[in-house]
C-alpha cells in the first residue's frame, strides 16, 4: 500500500506539475485561482502618446457643417418627396399637412355601398370613428380618409376577401393615391408564406395592421394595431381580471402556453419547441396537433401523448392563476393570445421575432412584457424565474393600465390609434412617454389642454418637485401652522383655489345669499380669486354695488341660451382660472369660512378628485333596468353637487397654463381657441354633449361620471354644518332646470331602505320632474361609456377633533360642530 | 480543462481503497496513459494560446505609432454593403450572448493595427483621441472581456468615427480581415459624421454587411430600428469649456441661433424672424474682421458685436439646431450642455438615444417648413415646462452626451436591455434627472383597485406574555365580519403558548407562529400564513375598539389600500428651538401617522418592511426595542408619497409601553425616544417624506340626525 500510494501522489504531484507548465497561464485565469495570482484582463493600453492624438474632426469642420454647393432645403424636400413614396413613406413625405391646419384633425369616413358586405369588426371600426370627436361628414375640411371598403381581412383564401379593391380605390376622387387615407387591417397574406401583402397597391396611405413586421412597418408612419377578435366590445370593454396585488405576486403558475403546435410551415419552428420547456410543475406548455383538415397526415410520435395532456388543462384556468403567459407567433406574428394574457394580467413573454409591438410609438412595452427572442426560447424559464417580485408587481398592474387605457374595445384601439397620428401632426403639442404609459392613459391626458405634466392633476407624485434636493429637508419643518408653506411648489397642487359661482336669479339684484356666500368664501386664508358668472336676463349690477372683498372679484357675462339651461356654462374653461383648484358654487350654496378652508385641506390631498359637501348615490334599478340616483340619506355615495365642491380645473379645463409668467414680451396674436379645449368639451363627442345639454340637472352627473372615468375612484364628501338648512329661500330660477334646491332630497330623511322606493315616493312631488332628468341623463352617460363608471364611497372625511370631547378652544374648524 | 482536472483530483483518493495488489502494475500504467493524455491536451489546447497572449499584453507602455502595420492586397475582400432589413433577431447571433446571472454583455475590443495598402500608404488615421476614450472606456467598463471566445459584441479598433478622414474601400477591407469578422455579425462601429459630398449620406458609406451601426446623423431611412443606435455628435468644446449649470431665471433673449455656415435660404428664413420679433431673437454668424490668434470657433458675430460661444447659448431660453449638410449637429451638444432648450430642426432625423430617451421633455422639434412660425409655436410652451426642459436639457448632457465614454456606454446599454430585456433599464432611469428620481415616488400599487370586500383581512397580534388581554382581543377581534384570519406572532422564546385547547374558539382559522428571537420586526413579517392583502396590525391590549369601528377601518382601507389606515393618530412636528423634529401624541388638529398597535395596510409594506428597508433602520428598531410603528409610516409615505388615514372619533388608548410605576418620568422619555426615532429616520430617508393631514375618515352619517339603526357602522365611538 505505502508505495503505491507514493507511487500515487508522485503521479500526481508531476501531473499537476505539467499541467501548470504547459497551461498555466490559462488556468490561473480561471476564478478557481483567482486572487493575487490572477493576472490583470488586457484592457486597451494607455497609449504613452495619447495626449497628441488628433481630434476626430477638426473644431471647424463640426461647427459649420454646410456646404453652399447643396440645393437649397426646399429643392431638396421636394426631391425626397417624389424619392421616399410608397414603402418608403414617411409623415413628411406622404402625408399632406395642410389639409389639417384650418379645420384640425378631421377624420372623414367614406360613405358605405349598399352591395358591399362589411365585416362585423369593421363595422365597429366604422362606427368607433363615427363616434368620435374628430369625424366629419364633410370631406373638404377633412385631414384624415377612411375607406368603406372592408380591408380587414385580406386573406385571399377567405370568404370576406373583397375583390377588386384596387380598381374601386382607383375610381374615388378622393383617393389621391392614398394620401391621408388610414387603412385598417387585422390579416394579411396566406398560406403558406402569410405575407404582408394585401392584393392592393395602399400607394401612400397609412397602414394600420396587426401583426406587423418591422421590415415592412414604416417607422413613423405605419401603426401596428393589436389582433382583436370579432366579439370585441365596441365600447367600455370588460374590466382586466386583477382585482388586488397579490404578495407575493407569483402565482399558482410561473409560465403557461395552451395552443397550436405546427409541425410543419412557417411558424412552427417556434410552436413545435414549445413542449420542451413543460415540466408539469410551475411551468405548463401544451400543444395539440389537431386543428387544420389533414393534421393525421404531419403527425409524429408526439401528438398522440400531446393531444390527451392538452385536454388536461383548461385555458382560462391557466390565464387566470399563471404568472407569466408565452405568446408565441402563430402562423403570423399577432395573436388574439396577447390582449387575453394582457386582460388576465398574466405578463406576456413574447416569442415573435420581428412583430412590431401594438402602439409601440406610445407604448413602453417594457413595462408590461418581456420582449423575449424566439430563439432563446429554452432561456424563458431561468429568465422568467429571475424577474424580481416588485418588478411582477409592477407589470401586472401595468398590462391592466395598458388594458384599460387602450385595448379593452375597438372604440379604445381606434381611437388610440387617430391619437397617434394626431399628435405627429403637432410634434410640440404632443404627448410624452409619461402621458401615455402612467395613469389614466393617454387617451384621457388631452395635448390639447397641457403637455406639461404639472397642469395635470395626476402625475404630481411620480413627476417629483422642482426644488433641488437640499432645501426640502429643512424646508418640510412645515409641520407647524400654516400647514401649507409647503417649499414644493413646482407639480404639487395649487396653493390657492379660485372661486367660482354661478348665478341665475332673475332679480338681477344681489340677493343675501350670494352677499353672504361671497364674504364666506373671500374670508378663506387660500382663496385667491372670485369670479361670478352671471347668466340672467338682467345684466350685472355695477361694480360698486358688489361686496368690497379681500380678493380679487370679476364678473363674467354667461350665455343666456334661448333654449333650456346653458348646462355648459359653468363648464366653459375660462382663462381667468389661473389655480389648479376650482371651487365651483351655486348663489344659494350657503358655505362657512371654515367648511371652505378645511374642503380645500382636504383637496390638496386628493387633488385628482371631486371634494365636496352634498353627495348623492348611485344604484341599479333592477325592476326597471336602468341606473338610479338618490338624494337619500344612504350609507354611501358617489356622486358631489357641483353647486359646492372643489375640484381640479382640468375635468372642466383651461389651456394657457403660466402664460401670464412669460419673461418675454406677449405674442402678438390672440391667444388661440385651440388652447381652450378641455375634456369636458374635447372628449366628449359634440353629439353626447348636446344631449346632455338639453336635459337639466345633468351637470352634476356628467362631472361625476367624467372625473370617475378618468380616476376610477369615488368623489370624496367632507363635514358640512347643516345650520343653513331651510334658509335657503326658495326662488324662481331664471332657467326651469334649477327648480331644485341643493338640500331637496335632505329635508325630510325619510328611513326606507330601499332606494327604489324613495324614488317613487318623491315622483309627483316638487324634485320628481328632476329625479327623471337625473336618471336619464345618468343613463345616456352610462351607455356612451359602456359601463358605469361611478365608483361608491363610505366614508366622509370630517376634521381630526370633530365632534371629540375637546375643548373647542383646541380645534380648528370648532364652526364646523355648532348645533 | 479546469472541470476536468478537478474531476481527476477528487476520484484520485477514492480509488486508493479499491485497489488491489495485483492490479497495481496495471492501473498505474493506466494512469499514466490517461495523465499523459491530459497533459497532451493540455499541452495542446494551451500551446498556441498563451504564445498569441502573451506577446500581447507584456507590452503595455507604447506609441501608437508603434503598433504593428497590416498590410492589404487591392484584392483582399470586401464586405457587403449594409442590409437595410437586419433586425436584431436576423442579423445578430444572439448565442453568443447567452444567459448570463449578471445580464451583461461581453465586449470583446480588436487590438490596434495600423492598415496600409498595397502601395504602404495609410487607409486612415490610426486613431483619434476621441476613439481611443471610447475603446478606454469601454476596456474600463462592466462590459469588457479580453476573451474573444467569449464575447458576444465586437468592436474593431478601426476608427470611422469621421467618414471624411478614410478610405471606404480600404477601411472596408480592413474590417473584412478581422479574426472574427464573419460578414459582420455582432459587430460594432461608431460613426459620428457619415456621408460625404455632394449627397451626404445619413449613415456611414463603408460597406459593413451585418455590423451594428452606432450612427450620429441617421435619417429616418438609413436607421434600422431597434439594430443601430443613434448616437450624438460629440462636442469636444465640452472637455474645454466649464459651463456651470445656470439657475432657472428668465434669460436674455427667447431664441438664438449660433450656427455657423446655415444655407443661405435657412438663414434669411431665420432673419425674418428676428426682423418681425426684434431684440428677443438673436441670429449669429461666423465673426469676419477677427484679430489672428483669436480661435474663431469660440466667437460668433451679429453685425460688428462679438458673443464669446458657447457662453452665449446660456443667454438664451430656445437655441435653434438646424440642419446642415448632415442632420447631426455637434451644436445640440453646446445646447443641451448650456441649458437651452434645443428647437430641432432636421426633418426625418433620428435623434440621439431615441430609443431610450424621451425627448418631448427636453426639446422641441419643428418641421422645416414651420421656420417662420417657430416664434408662435415657441410661445405656446408653459413657463412651466420650459423651465423643466431647460433642467432635462442639462441633465440629458450630463449623462449622455458630456464624454465618449458616456455616449459609449449609453451605447452599450442599449444593446444589453435589447438582449436581456427583462433586465433592462427603465424609462424613469434613462430619462428622470436625479433631482426627480430624489424627490418623486413610484407608488408599488399604482393601480386604482378597489379590492374585493369578500377578501377580508388578516389580524396580526404580536405578543409576548399577555395571555389573558390577548384572548380578550382575539374574541373582540374575531367579531369582525370581515376577519378572515387570525395570526398570532408569539415572540417569547422562554415560555410556550398556551395549549391549543386553552384558545378562545373563533369561528376563523386561528394560528400561532412561534419566532425565533424577541424583534419587534417580528409583527411585520411578510409570513405566507398572510393569504389577503388586507392586514390588521393590534397590540395584544387593545380591547377598546368595536367591530364596528374594524369593519369600517377596513372598509376606509378597501378605499385606500396603499395607505396606513389606523385609529391613534400622531404628529411629527419641527421644533423651532431645537432644530429638529419632535414627536408629538397630544390632542392635535393633524395627523401625520398612524400607530401599527391598531392598523390596516396591505402585505406588502410587510414585504417592505423586512427586505427594503433603507439604511440600518431595521437593525436599530429590533435594537431599542421601540419605533417600529414610526418606521413603518416613514416607509409607506416615503415610497407612496401619500398620507396615512386616520380613522373614527380619538380614544384613550393605552399607551403600550407606560407602566402604572412612574407614569409621568417614563412618559417623558418615552416622548423623547420616539423624538429621536423621527430624527434618526429622518436622516436615513434623506428627507421628511411624512405628510401632514387635518382629516380623518368617519362613516358617512357619522353623528347625523338620523335614526342609528339605519347607519351602517352605528357603533362608533363609542366607548
Amino acid at each position: 500500500m505505502q508505495t503505491r500510494k507514493k507511487y500515487i501522489f508522485l503521479t500526481f504531484l508531476a501531473s499537476w506539475l505539467l499541467l501548470f507548465f504547459f497551461g498555466g497561464d490559462r488556468l490561473r485565469r480561471f476564478a478557481f485561482f483567482s486572487g493575487r495570482e490572477a493576472r490583470a484582463p488586457r484592457n486597451w493600453p494607455r497609449w504613452t502618446d495619447r495626449s497628441l492624438l488628433k481630434s476626430f474632426a477638426d473644431p471647424e469642420e463640426l461647427q459649420s457643417d454646410g456646404d453652399p454647393s447643396l440645393p437649397s432645403p426646399r429643392a431638396r424636400r421636394a426631391a425626397r418627396l417624389s424619392v421616399y413614396r410608397d414603402s418608403r413613406c414617411r409623415m413628411e413625405t406622404c402625408f399632406d399637412f395642410s389639409r389639417c391646419e384650418e379645420h384640425g384633425f378631421k377624420v372623414f369616413t367614406y360613405p358605405r355601398e349598399k352591395d358591399q358586405p362589411i365585416s362585423e369588426s369593421y363595422s365597429k371600426i366604422l362606427a368607433s370613428i363615427e363616434r368620435s370627436r374628430y369625424h366629419t361628414p364633410n370631406p373638404e375640411e377633412a385631414c384624415l380618409f377612411i375607406l368603406s371598403i372592408d380591408t380587414l381581412d385580406r386573406d385571399h383564401l377567405s370568404s370576406q376577401y373583397v375583390h377588386n379593391v384596387d380598381e374601386k380605390i382607383r375610381s374615388f376622387p378622393l383617393w389621391n393615391g392614398g394620401r391621408n387615407h388610414l387603412i385598417f387591417n387585422l390579416y394579411s397574406g396566406t398560406w403558406p408564406n402569410y405575407t404582408e401583402d394585401l392584393g392592393f397597391n395602399i400607394g401612400q396611405a397609412i397602414l394600420a395592421k396587426a401583426s406587423f413586421y418591422t421590415e415592412s412597418f414604416r417607422p413613423g408612419f405605419d401603426i401596428s394595431i393589436p389582433l382583436f377578435p370579432k366579439d370585441h366590445p365596441q365600447r367600455g370593454g370588460e374590466r382586466g381580471w386583477l382585482y388586488q396585488d397579490s404578495i407575493p405576486p407569483r402565482k399558482k403558475y410561473l409560465l403557461v402556453f395552451k395552443g397550436k403546435r405546427y409541425l410543419t410551415g412557417i411558424g412552427s419552428g417556434t410552436r413545435n419547441a414549445l413542449h420542451h420547456i413543460h415540466n408539469g410543475k410551475d411551468i405548463i406548455s401544451l400543444t395539440t396537433c389537431k386543428h387544420g383538415k389533414d393534421w393525421q397526415k404531419h403527425k409524429d410520435t408526439r401528438c398522440d401523448k400531446d393531444n390527451v395532456d392538452y385536454e388536461k388543462f383548461d385555458y382560462q384556468e391557466l390565464l387566470h392563476n399563471s404568472t407569466f403567459c408565452i405568446v408565441p407567433r402563430g402562423r403570423r406574428l399577432g395573436s388574439f393570445r396577447f390582449l387575453e394574457a394582457l386582460q388576465a394580467a398574466c405578463i406576456p413573454v413574447l416569442l415573435s421575432d420581428g412583430w412590431e409591438l401594438p402602439f409601440a410609438e406610445a407604448i413602453d412595452w417594457g413595462k408590461a412584457a418581456v420582449v423575449g427572442n424566439e430563439k432563446l426560447l429554452l432561456q424563458v424559464p431561468s429568465a422568467a424565474r429571475c424577474v424580481p417580485p416588485e418588478r411582477v408587481l409592477a407589470a401586472q398592474q401595468q398590462t391592466q393600465l395598458l388594458w384599460d387605457a387602450y385595448f379593452s374595445s375597438v372604440d379604445k384601439i381606434v381611437h388610440t390609434t387617430l391619437e397617434i397620428i394626431k399628435d405627429r401632426l403637432l410634434p410640440h403639442r404632443s404627448r410624452s412617454r409619461i402621458l401615455w404609459n402612467a395613469l389614466p392613459g393617454g387617451l384621457l391626458a388631452l395635448p390639447d389642454f397641457s403637455t406639461h405634466p404639472g397642469d395635470f392633476p395626476f402625475y404630481h407624485l411620480q413627476h417629483g418637485r422642482t426644488l433641488p434636493a437640499h432645501l426640502s429637508t429643512a424646508g418640510s419643518a412645515h409641520a407647524t401652522a400654516p400647514v401649507f408653506c409647503t417649499p414644493f411648489s413646482g407639480s404639487s397642487p395649487s396653493e390657492k383655489f379660485t372661486a367660482f359661482i354661478r348665478v341665475v336669479s332673475p332679480a338681477g339684484s344681489l340677493s343675501q345669499p350670494l352677499l353672504r356666500l361671497i364674504e364666506a368664501v373671500s374670508g378663506s386664508q387660500y382663496c385667491a380669486q372670485i369670479l361670478v358668472l352671471w347668466s340672467c336676463e338682467k345684466p350685472p349690477p355695477p361694480s360698486g354695488k358688489w361686496p368690497r372683498s379681500a380678493v380679487p372679484l370679476t364678473i363674467i357675462q354667461g350665455r343666456r341660451k334661448v333654449r333650456g339651461p346653458g348646462l355648459s356654462d359653468r363648464f366653459l374653461p375660462y382663462a381667468a382660472i389661473q389655480t389648479d383648484a376650482v371651487l365651483s358654487l351655486d348663489e344659494q350654496s350657503s358655505l362657512s369660512t371654515s367648511e371652505v378652508d378645511f374642503a380645500f385641506v382636504v383637496w390638496r390631498s386628493f387633488p385628482e378628485r371631486i371634494v365636496g359637501f352634498l353627495t348623492r348615490s348611485h344604484f341599479w334599478d333592477a325592476e326597471q333596468r336602468r341606473w338610479g340616483c338618490t338624494s337619500q340619506w344612504t350609507n354611501e355615495l358617489s356622486i358631489v353637487l357641483t353647486a359646492a365642491a372643489f375640484y381640479h380645473r382640468y375635468p372642466a379645463g383651461e389651456g394657457l397654463a403660466g402664460q401670464g409668467a412669460r419673461p418675454h414680451p406677449a405674442p402678438s396674436l390672440p391667444p388661440s381657441p385651440r388652447y381652450y379645449h378641455s375634456l369636458f368639451t374635447e372628449y366628449l363627442p359634440a353629439g353626447l354633449r348636446d344631449l346632455v345639454d338639453s336635459l337639466a340637472a345633468c351637470e352634476d352627473i356628467l362631472m361625476n361620471v367624467l372625473v370617475a372615468a378618468v380616476t376610477k375612484l369615488p368623489p370624496i364628501k367632507v363635514t358640512q354644518h347643516k345650520q343653513h338648512k331651510d334658509t335657503v329661500p326658495q326662488q324662481v330660477a331664471c332657467k326651469e332646470g334649477d327648480v331644485e334646491t341643493p338640500l331637496d332630497g335632505e329635508q325630510n330623511p325619510s328611513p326606507r331602505h330601499s332606494p327604489l322606493a324613495k324614488v317613487k315616493d318623491t315622483v309627483g312631488t316638487t324634485g320628481s320632474w328632476h329625479f327623471y332628468q337625473r336618471q336619464d341623463c345618468l343613463n345616456q352617460l352610462v351607455d356612451w361609456f359602456g359601463y358605469m363608471p361611478l365608483v361608491s364611497s363610505q366614508l366622509r372625511l370630517d376634521p381630526v377633533l370633530f365632534k371629540d370631547q375637546v375643548s373647542v378652544l383646541r380645534k380648528k374648524y370648532p364652526r364646523l360642530e355648532k348645533p | 480543462i479546469m472541470c476536468a482536472s478537478a474531476k481527476y483530483n477528487t476520484r484520485g483518493p477514492a480509488l486508493i481503497p479499491r485497489m488491489k495488489t495485483r492490479h497495481r502494475i496495471y492501473y498505474i500504467t493506466l494512469f499514466s496513459i490517461v495523465l499523459l493524455g491530459l497533459i497532451a491536451t493540455g499541452v495542446f489546447q494551451f500551446w498556441p494560446h498563451s504564445i498569441e497572449s502573451s506577446s500581447d499584453w507584456t507590452v503595455e507602455k507604447r506609441s501608437v505609432h508603434d503598433v504593428p502595420v497590416v498590410r492589404l492586397p487591392a484584392d483582399s475582400p470586401l464586405p457587403e454593403r449594409g442590409d437595410l432589413s437586419c433586425r436584431m433577431h436576423t442579423c445578430f447571433d444572439v448565442y453568443r450572448c447567452g444567459f448570463n446571472p449578471k445580464n451583461k454583455i461581453k465586449v470583446y475590443i480588436y487590438s490596434l493595427k495600423k492598415y496600409v495598402d498595397e502601395y504602404g500608404t495609410s487607409v486612415s488615421n490610426t486613431i483619434s483621441r476621441e476613439y481611443n476614450e471610447l475603446l478606454t472606456a469601454i476596456s474600463d467598463s462592466e462590459f469588457y472581456t479580453d476573451d474573444v471566445n467569449r464575447a458576444c459584441l465586437f468592436v474593431p479598433s478601426i476608427d470611422v468615427l469621421n467618414q471624411n478622414s478614410l478610405r471606404i474601400k480600404e477601411t472596408a477591407q480592413a474590417l473584412a480581415q478581422l479574426s472574427r469578422w464573419d460578414r459582420g455579425t455582432n459587430h460594432l462601429l461608431f460613426n459620428m459624421l457619415p456621408g460625404g459630398p455632394p449627397d451626404y449620406n445619413t449613415a456611414l458609406d463603408v460597406p459593413r454587411d451585418r455590423a451594428l451601426l452606432a450612427g450620429g446623423g441617421f435619417s429616418t431611412w438609413t436607421y434600422r430600428q431597434g439594430y443601430d443606435v443613434s448616437i450624438p455628435v460629440y462636442s469636444p468644446l465640452s472637455g474645454e469649456v466649464d459651463l456651470p449649470e445656470r439657475g432657472l431665471g428668465p434669460r436674455r433673449y427667447f431664441i438664438l441661433s449660433s450656427q455657423m455656415s446655415l444655407h443661405p435660404e435657412y438663414r434669411s428664413e431665420l432673419e425674418a424672424l428676428q426682423a418681425e420679433n426684434g431684440e428677443s431673437v438673436l441670429i449669429l454668424d461666423k465673426c469676419t474682421n477677427l484679430s489672428d490668434g483669436i480661435p474663431a470657433v469660440r466667437k460668433r458675430c451679429h453685425k460688428n458685436q462679438v458673443f464669446d460661444y458657447p457662453q452665449v447659448l446660456q443667454e438664451s431660453t430656445f437655441c435653434v439646431v438646424l440642419r446642415g449638410a448632415r442632420l447631426g449637429q455637434a451644436v445640440l451638444s453646446d445646447v443641451l450642455q448650456a441649458g437651452c432648450v434645443p428647437v430641432i430642426i432636421a426633418d426625418s432625423y433620428i435623434l440621439p438615444f431615441s430609443e431610450v430617451l424621451d425627448w418631448k421633455r427636453a426639446s422641441v422639434v419643428i418641421p422645416e417648413e414651420k421656420i417662420p412660425e417657430m416664434y408662435s409655436i415657441l410661445q405656446s410652451v408653459p413657463q412651466r415646462q420650459i423651465e423643466e426642459m431647460q433642467r432635462q436639457a442639462r441633465w440629458f448632457w450630463e449623462a449622455y452626451f458630456r464624454s465618449m465614454k458616456a455616449i459609449a456606454l449609453a451605447t452599450l446599454q442599449i444593446i444589453n436591455d435589447r438582449i436581456y430585456p427583462y433586465a433592462a433599464i427603465s424609462y424613469e432611469e434613462w430619462n428622470d434627472p436625479p433631482a426627480v428620481k430624489w424627490s418623486s415616488v413610484s407608488n408599488p400599487l399604482f393601480l386604482p383597485l378597489i379590492p374585493p370586500q369578500s377578501q377580508g383581512f388578516t389580524a396580526i397580534v404580536l405578543t409576548y406574555d399577555r395571555v389573558e388581554s390577548l384572548f380578550r382581543v382575539i374574541t373582540e377581534v374575531s367579531k369582525v365580519p370581515s376577519l378572515s384570519k387570525l395570526l398570532v406572532v408569539w415572540n417569547n422564546q422562554n415560555k410556550n403558548p398556551p395549549e391549543d385547547s386553552l384558545w378562545p374558539k373563533i369561528r376563523v382559522p386561528l394560528k400561532v407562529v412561534r419566532t425565533a428571537e424577541n424583534k419587534l420586526s417580528n409583527r411585520f413579517f411578510p409570513y405566507d400564513e398572510i393569504e389577503t392583502e388586507a392586514v390588521l396590525a393590534i397590540d395584544d391590549d387593545i380591547i377598546m375598539l368595536t367591530s364596528d369601528e374594524l369593519q369600517f377601518g377596513y372598509e376606509v382601507w378597501r378605499e385606500f389600500p396603499d395607505r396606513l389606515v389606523g385609529y391613534p393618530g400622531r404628529l411629527h412636528l419641527w421644533d423651532h428651538e431645537m432644530n429638529k423634529w419632535k414627536y408629538e401624541s397630544e390632542w392635535t388638529n393633524e395627523v401625520s401617522m398612524v400607530l401599527t398597535g391598531a392598523a390596516f395596510y396591505h402585505k406588502y409594506f410587510n414585504y417592505l418592511y423586512t427586505y427594503k428597508m433603507p439604511g440600518d433602520i431595521k437593525n436599530w428598531v429590533d435594537a431599542h426595542m421601540n419605533c417600529e410603528d414610526i418606521a413603518m409610516n416613514f416607509l409607506v409615505a416615503n415610497v407612496t408619497g401619500k398620507s396615512v388615514i386616520k380613522v373614527t372619533p380619538r380614544k384613550k388608548f393605552k399607551c403600550p409601553e407606560c407602566t402604572a410605576i412612574d407614569g409621568l418620568s417614563l412618559d417623558q422619555t418615552h416622548m423623547v425616544e420616539r423624538s429621536e426615532c423621527i430624527n434618526k429616520f429622518a436622516s436615513v430617508f434623506g428627507t421628511m417624506p411624512l405628510k401632514v393631514v387635518e382629516h380623518r375618515a368617519d362613516p358617512v352619517l357619522y353623528k347625523d340626525d338620523f335614526p342609528e339603526k339605519l347607519k351602517s357602522f352605528p357603533n362608533i365611538g363609542s366607548l
